[in-house]
């Protein structure tokens, strides 16, 4: 595969630049050397999609760019083409997601690692475009990896870091970049980009080996399967899903020595958590207002840290479990919600739940819906849900699931 | 705990389904009557059913409730009491459509079991068919051409009633020819169809057949790979592209034969098989170029040879091919091997000329379907009368 258009006597150094989220997805696309990239608007994916047109246009990505007709077609063509070896990127939000959802399906069978990115998007009351974490967290069991970022640099990193993870032969998993509409994609904010020979050292040529489609291999690729072999699919991606939590430490660990930039824990972020007594948990860009919050909430002498979870899928239960395990109470903000689910909860509450059941060590786990629908978390929503959490920390019972911010 | 009975009814995808639903819910009704409790289901993995693809329904009986439950908790029987098969083609083994390897068509057959057949062949011609067992079995034969009796046409030729009365014969412990007679009138009304199921009842002769009998060949086996033995993706390996063959006479070698997956076998499928006229064949190529599954070999002197190992019996070559009488598809019945007919052509054209003919009188009368207003009134009255008037079935007795 061609390496992107190398610039002459680069310089080895990083730039910084003033782009949002989706750009800086963009941007990493282009470090990526992505070879095929189709697209079908939707907001809040579609910034992404200009920004790439822009790139290609300008002629500083060389690249198919393929508009669809479809979110279902933009997918199944990047399948496609990640099967005859090209490094893809795709996306999509909300209900376009979702219409993809029969392609999102074979993906990870077929063992395409695809890298997409998902503008999380409402689903889908008329008009509503803000950030809500269920179009996302719908593959969560269909063997997509998934990770969420909390800024534009994240998002730029992560992106790089996912093609490293998902085009691992131990993994060839897809990887779903998950980016809070609006707070993340559509805010501008200072980014280092780095230079094209430290993301070459990063990133090695995408390599699909003996299971490339190409007349010199002739293979067949998804024949009819009956349910005669089901099960042994499912164990062999499960297996690869498991191994990705190595890789992905090992590719954190060599983007911190090659980029200098140190993410620590990959799986998830712990903000002044060592001497604290009970912890919120949550993802994405809710991280802003919660570290706003605990700053003050520090300073009235309540001793309350965040834990913000980067990758979902795999799910770094055992880290967690040990992590979670040190506090009093445990507060789940779901930027999301799962109707009829345990305790009427989110989607990562039922999680964090089930990661800690065969724990030690098991403080009472609260949930929270918060924010739905782009609706602002506030620096006071947060203080409330510590309340609740502190006074769950004191021993006196709470509602295992609490709306906070919902006009009553 | 109490007696399960297991009966299997294999047939031809959408052509006879409505056929195999009604004697697998009779096989339960008529055994209610007699006081037992069963279900009655389609084989599962053979959904969506294709054209003519073998598919299975089963009846599954138990003494008592909770015996049912013993054959309940299974998917599928893994042992039956009597199979009964609607189109004597399958006799040569079922492959359903997709990647479950061939099965003789006995396969299931308890030890003394018996294998109902409706056909017009004697057991002469029917039982080198079926792959041999290690025990003996019973065969059963049920004069009568394969009923259409498919998805949206029901062509009544009480095959499904005269179905039931075999079984009440071959397996009285199951229920009687009355229990039968009260189902019959029961689901369907129809005091004629309890005739034919009387006279099916008693007419339907068995044999036994022994274990030296039948089809020697070990019926070909799918091992199905352990999951670490899977390569990631579901990726299959292509097989190797084929080679030239040898002309039998003189030895040149040419052509083309195309390599074939030996997992994908196909021939077990056949209602009939082509048969070519290599006399009059003028090389146009379109049997070749449309055959949708690369079933013709090239051969060096430029003819299309019809390869039984590929060959799934749909007809197509027959269609596009533009001389009459060039290509004719001919009941599978009509074969016991699978080799070259282009071969045989090439060592004694008198020889194939002769052979050809005599397969052309089983060219089978097509009759998945109607072609004109009227057929089906036009076609039921001789089937109504092997079934129940003065058809040659023979007298009953068992013949041990």
């Amino acid at each position: 595969m061609a390496r992107a258009v190398e610039q002459v006597a680069a310089p080895q150094k990083e730039t910084d630049a003033l782009i949002s989220g989706s750009e800086a997805i963009a941007v990493a696309c282009k470090l990526a050397d992505v070879d095929v990239i189709t697209a079908y608007p939707i907001r809040p994916y579609d910034t992404v999609m200009q920004y790439v047109a822009k790139l290609v246009a300008n002629g500083e990505l060389d690249c198919e760019y393929i508009v669809a007709e479809s979110e279902h077609s933009q997918f199944e063509i990047v399948k496609h083409a990640c099967a005859a070896g090209a490094r893809v990127f795709c996306g999509s939000s909300g209900v376009g997601w979702m219409y993809a959802f029969e392609a999102l399906t074979v993906t990870p069978a077929l063992r395409i690692p695809m890298v997409a990115m998902v503008g999380n998007r409402a689903l889908d009351d008329p008009g509503a475009f803000g950030v809500e974490h269920n179009d996302a967290l719908a593959v969560r069991d269909l063997g997509w990896q998934l990770v969420w970022v909390d800024t534009a640099q994240e998002a730029l990193d992560t992106a790089l870091i996912a093609y490293r993870v998902a085009e691992d032969r131990r993994v060839f998993l897809p990887c779903a970049i998950a980016c809070d509409g609006a707070f993340l994609t559509h805010s501008q904010a200072q980014v280092k980009i780095p230079p094209q020979q430290w993301v070459n050292a990063f990133l090695p040529p995408y390599n699909r080996g003996d299971l490339l489609l190409h007349p010199d291999n002739p293979i067949t690729v998804a024949p009819q399967v009956n349910e005669d072999w089901l099960m042994e699919i499912r164990k062999h991606n499960d297996e690869a899903m498991k191994r990705a939590k190595t890789v992905i430490k090992e590719a954190y660990a060599d983007f911190a020595r090659i980029f200098g930039r140190d993410y620590g824990n990959p799986f998830f972020e712990e903000y002044q958590t060592d001497d604290a007594d009970v912890v919120l948990v949550g993802m994405g860009t809710l991280s802003m207002p919660v570290k706003v919050a605990i700053r003050r909430m520090r300073q009235e002498g309540k001793k309350v840290g965040l834990v913000r979870l980067r990758w979902f899928r795999p799910f770094a239960a055992e880290e967690l479990a040990a992590t979670l395990g040190r506090f009093n109470a445990v507060g789940v903000i779901d930027r999301d919600f799962s109707f009829g689910s345990p305790y009427t909860s989110g989607v990562l509450a039922t999680e964090i739940r089930a990661a800690l059941y065969p724990a030690e060590k098991r403080p009472p786990v609260l949930g929270f819906i918060c924010g739905l629908g782009g609706r602002e978390v506030t620096v006071p929503d947060v203080q409330r849900m510590t309340d609740v959490l502190l006074s769950a920390a004191a021993g006196k019972a709470q509602p295992l699931t609490t709306w906070v911010g919902i006009r009553e | 705990m109490g007696r399960l009975f297991a009966v299997e009814i294999v047939y031809r995808g959408i052509f006879q389904k409505n056929l195999a639903k009604n004697i697998s819910r009779g096989v339960v009704l008529a055994a209610h009557h007699a006081g037992k409790s069963g279900i009655s289901f389609g084989r599962y993995g053979d959904s969506p059913e294709r054209n003519g693809i073998p598919a299975k329904s089963f009846a599954v009986i138990g003494s008592d409730p909770e015996t049912l439950e013993e054959g309940m908790a299974k998917y599928e029987p893994k042992e039956v009491d009597i199979t009964i098969v609607l189109d004597d083609t399958l006799l040569k083994g079922v492959e359903s459509w997709a990647w479950y390897g061939l099965q003789p068509i006995n396969r299931l057959l308890r030890p003394g079991g018996t294998l109902i057949v409706t056909s017009m062949h004697d057991a002469d011609t029917l039982i080198p068919m079926a792959h041999r067992k290690e025990a003996p079995y019973r065969l059963a034969i049920l004069k009568g051409t394969p009923s259409f009796s498919g998805l949206w046409v029901y062509k009544d030729d009480h095959t499904d009633v005269r179905v039931l009365g075999a079984v009440a014969r071959v397996l009285p412990e199951l229920f009687t020819i009355d229990d039968v007679e009260k189902a019959i009138l029961q689901e369907w009304s129809a005091p004629l169809k309890a005739t034919s199921a009387r006279k099916a009842y008693e007419r339907i002769t068995t044999r036994v057949v022994q274990p030296t009998e039948g089809n020697p060949e070990h019926p070909f086996a799918f091992q199905l790979p352990k999951w670490h033995e899977m390569r990631e993706g579901i990726a299959i390996p292509a097989i190797p592209r084929g080679a030239p063959i040898a002309d039998p006479v003189s030895g040149q070698s040419g052509g083309f034969r195309p390599a074939r997956n030996p997992t994908f076998k196909k021939f077990t499928t056949r209602t009939m098989r082509p048969v070519v006229n290599f006399d009059t064949c003028v090389k146009c190529t379109l049997c070749w170029l449309q055959c949708p599954d690369s079933c013709f070999d090239v051969t060096p002197d430029g003819f299309y040879d019809a390869n039984m190992e590929a060959c799934c019996g749909c007809g197509v070559c027959e269609a596009v091919c533009p001389v009459e009488h060039c290509v004719t598809m001919v009941n599978e019945t009509a074969f016991t091997d699978n080799s070259s007919q282009w071969e045989a052509w090439k060592k004694d054209r008198t020889a194939y000329a002769a052979w050809l003919q005599e397969k052309i009188r089983h060219r089978p009368e097509r009759t998945h379907g109607f072609r004109f207003r009227g057929q089906y009134e036009q076609e039921l009255p001789p089937m109504l009368e092997i079934a129940g008037g003065a058809g040659p079935e023979e007298p009953s007795g068992e013949e041990e």
